[in-house]
């Protein structure tokens, strides 16, 4: 098995994040970490000319490349986000959170939503990205597989953690160290997304699921489960259902996934793998259960009381939406301030009040409870410890592997 | 070619030599914008294409041109039943939208009088939302507790697709049946058009010249009118079968995993599993497969001008 081996972090790095962790955000201060990092750089320096000399591959260069940062003097910042994931006032123009930050720090968001799917963006930024030129963004939010393939191919640019200390102080413990981004040394998470069952009360009909078992095997359910058409969310609750830890299954252990799951689609038992249009197979009661993304049966459930989802005790899938800064962005260090501003309790609050999914930021519950008092106690948006006990992260893949399971999985899904 | 005509022997005025030359080089002039258009456009993705399909490499090593065809054999030999699937679906998408376009276009031309610019304006304005939105919209029609499984069930309809395997279980949507729905219902205008356009233009005296000679209003249509409608029929078929032959989205948002048809193994290939070389042979042999077909059909058909 050839797993990607990220470069390391710096004993002062790791020092100063182990210190955070023990000791609580207050013992992380602004001059401890430029200290940490400003001794980091040098042994960054030299780790990174050794691995260098490891893998030497066409158009990589570690830490990624940057280009002159005009940060100083044009005071933008251009950001591609997913649709719908930031918050808007009532008029839908305006992004009070961006506001707040332009009037904050003078620098100027162009916030475009033109990521709709990160296959499909991966397409569109590739050739620019693989040619070393400019994409014309500054910051952009990829999910954490493509995040590790980007970062593999050293298409992003290292951040500077001086830059992050709202960042580095409150990232919450369970999205510290993927095991693709060792200590974020390229990323910090926007949101995080869980993966969890979902089911229509009215379609269930008494029908009892409690685990994904139920799901593959209960005749009563035959056509009328819904599998997600990402590859490491169905893959990884198959994989807990049947005790294998998704951070480090083997391969035989993704053909005995593969295996169960084709019986279930030879036996009819389920009917479509969907992208987000699940959602509709799930109100109008076609899907009696299926996988699901946990931000959208918040909604879901807000919408129809016959909605409403279940963790297995088996846990569930966290993966994770990353900002990174790509290759020859013009404005890093304005990216980078964007990055810490929504690491301040305030506007992460401001954002988690109005989109639902797992809020990354430590501390933001008190800030949230005066917002909205539900999203404050909902552990699919702050995780309580029972939750994110549960939680587990799909391990990353060498591009062989990946290659390798897409194929698979494509097969299963017909296509 | 008028434009061109030579000037009259009588004066051939020297000084009128330039502006002729000018004008001989207009037609290029505006043809120009189009050339380029279909260079930067078409020539080159093809090109650009075709070179990818015999590549090899990966993403992190970048890809060579090895001219490696044995891609095209593979992909061909692998995903077969793909291709079959999108032609049958295509073409009996393609069927049922003759079926279903035929009298309407004929209504539209022949009887529908006043009402003719209202029932063209119903036909157009699906084009008026996305393509996705109206494919979403068929699964809520075609739910499983919905009105429309409903009454085919109580009609035993279900019972007879089940039986040629259109369908399985009580329901339609995720089936093959769904995804032809889906096709004929997304391309019917496609069909209807040049239909109404063909019909349109006979003349509706050969209509009553047939009647004075004793035709019954059956042998009318059979001898005059749909002979005369061939034209629109075979531009009809081909805007409706090609498009649908290459399709992704009905087979991926109504279908399931034993309706996948080749759009979704390139569209899968292409993003997912990064094979760019395969997505791209696929593609090829998906062009050169409907080439192939519509030029058999245009030979069979014998409309050599399509409108």
């Amino acid at each position: 098995m050839e797993q990607y081996e990220p470069d390391r972090l710096s004993p002062a790095q790791v020092a100063a994040m182990r210190r955070s962790l023990r000791n609580g955000r207050a013992a992380m201060t602004r001059r401890s970490l430029l200290r940490a990092s400003a001794g980091g750089a040098l042994a960054v320096g030299g780790l990174g000319a050794l691995s260098a000399c490891g893998i030497p591959a066409a158009g990589k260069t570690q830490g990624g490349v940057s280009a002159d940062d005009h940060s100083a003097k044009e005071k933008i910042v251009n950001f591609s986000n997913w649709t719908e994931y930031m918050d808007v006032d009532d008029s839908e123009k305006h992004h009070p959170t961006l506001d707040q930050f332009t009037k904050k720090t003078g620098i100027k968001v162009k916030y475009t939503e033109d990521i709709n799917d990160n296959n499909e963006f991966f397409g569109k930024i590739k050739p620019q990205l693989a040619a070393g030129q400019d994409t014309g963004r500054d910051l952009i939010v990829l999910t954490d597989w493509l995040a590790g393939r980007l970062i593999r191919l050293g298409w992003v640019q290292k951040l500077d953690p001086s830059l992050l200390p709202h960042a580095y102080a409150n990232l919450s413990a369970q999205f510290r160290s993927p095991d693709w981004d060792p200590g974020r040394a390229y990323s910090y998470v926007w949101q995080g997304i869980s993966t969890v069952i979902a089911y229509n009360k009215k379609a269930l009909d008494g029908v009892e699921v409690k685990s994904v078992s139920d799901l593959l095997d209960n005749p009563k359910l035959k056509g009328r489960v819904g599998f997600l058409s990402e590859m490491r969310d169905s893959i990884g609750m198959t994989l807990l259902d049947m005790g294998k830890d998704p951070a480090k299954f083997t391969a035989d252990d993704y053909d005995a996934v593969i295996a169960r799951l084709q019986k279930a689609v030879d036996k009819g038992q389920i009917r479509r793998f969907t992208g987000n249009d699940y959602t509709s197979d799930l109100t109008s009661g076609d899907f009696a259960a299926c996988i699901a993304w946990a931000g959208d049966v918040v909604q879901l459930k807000a919408d129809s009381p016959d909605i409403d989802f279940l963790i297995p005790d088996s846990g569930y899938m966290t993966s994770t939406d990353n900002l990174l800064i790509p290759n020859k962005a013009r404005h890093k260090t304005n990216a980078e301030r964007l990055i810490d501003y929504y690491y301040e309790p305030g506007p992460a609050a401001e954002l988690a009040a109005y989109i639902n999914y797992v809020c990354p930021v430590d501390g933001v519950k008190p800030e949230l409870e005066k917002l909205d008092k539900d999203a404050a106690n909902n552990p699919l948006i702050i995780p309580d410890k029972a939750m994110a006990a549960k939680s587990h992260a799909f391990r990353s893949l060498s591009s062989k592997e990946e290659t390798e399971f897409e194929e698979k999985f494509a097969k299963l899904t017909g296509a | 070619m008028s434009t061109l005509a030579e000037a009259p022997p009588v004066a051939p005025a020297p000084e009128k030599r330039p502006p002729r030359q000018r004008g001989r080089l207009v037609p290029y002039w505006l043809l120009l914008p189009g050339i380029l258009w279909l260079i930067v456009f078409f020539a080159l993705p093809m090109i650009y294409q075709a070179s990818t399909s015999v590549q090899t490499g990966s993403l992190e090593e970048g890809y060579k041109v090895t001219w490696h065809f044995a891609t095209y054999w593979d992909a061909l030999s692998q995903y077969w039943p793909q291709f079959l699937r999108s032609v049958a679906y295509a073409a009996a998408a393609t069927v049922l939208c003759l079926v279903l376009g035929y009298p309407l276009a004929y209504l539209i031309a022949f009887r529908a009088g006043r009402w003719r610019n209202l029932i063209m304006i119903l036909v157009i304005a699906p084009f008026f939302t996305s393509f996705l939105i109206r494919t979403l919209a068929w699964k809520t029609i075609l739910a499983d507790g919905g009105p429309v499984v409903g009454a085919l069930n109580t009609l035993h309809v279900l019972d007879v697709t089940n039986w040629l395997g259109w369908t399985s279980g009580d329901r339609v949507l995720a089936t093959p049946l769904a995804v032809v729905c889906g096709l004929t219902y997304n391309f019917l205008p496609f069909m209807i058009l040049p239909l109404y356009t063909s019909l349109e233009r006979i003349d509706g005296r050969l209509h009553e010249a047939a009647g004075d000679l004793y035709a019954r209003p059956w042998t009318v249509f059979r001898r005059v009118t749909f002979p005369l409608s061939m034209p629109g029929v075979v531009s009809g078929t081909l805007l409706t079968f090609i498009p649908a032959a290459g399709d992704y989205v009905n087979a991926d948002l109504l279908g399931s995993t034993d309706t996948r048809m080749v759009g979704n193994v390139i569209q899968s290939q292409f993003l997912r599993i990064l094979d760019y070389p395969t997505a791209a042979a696929l593609s090829f042999i998906l062009m050169a497969a409907i080439l192939v077909m519509v030029t058999v059909y245009i030979r069979k058909s014998g409309t050599e001008d399509l409108v």
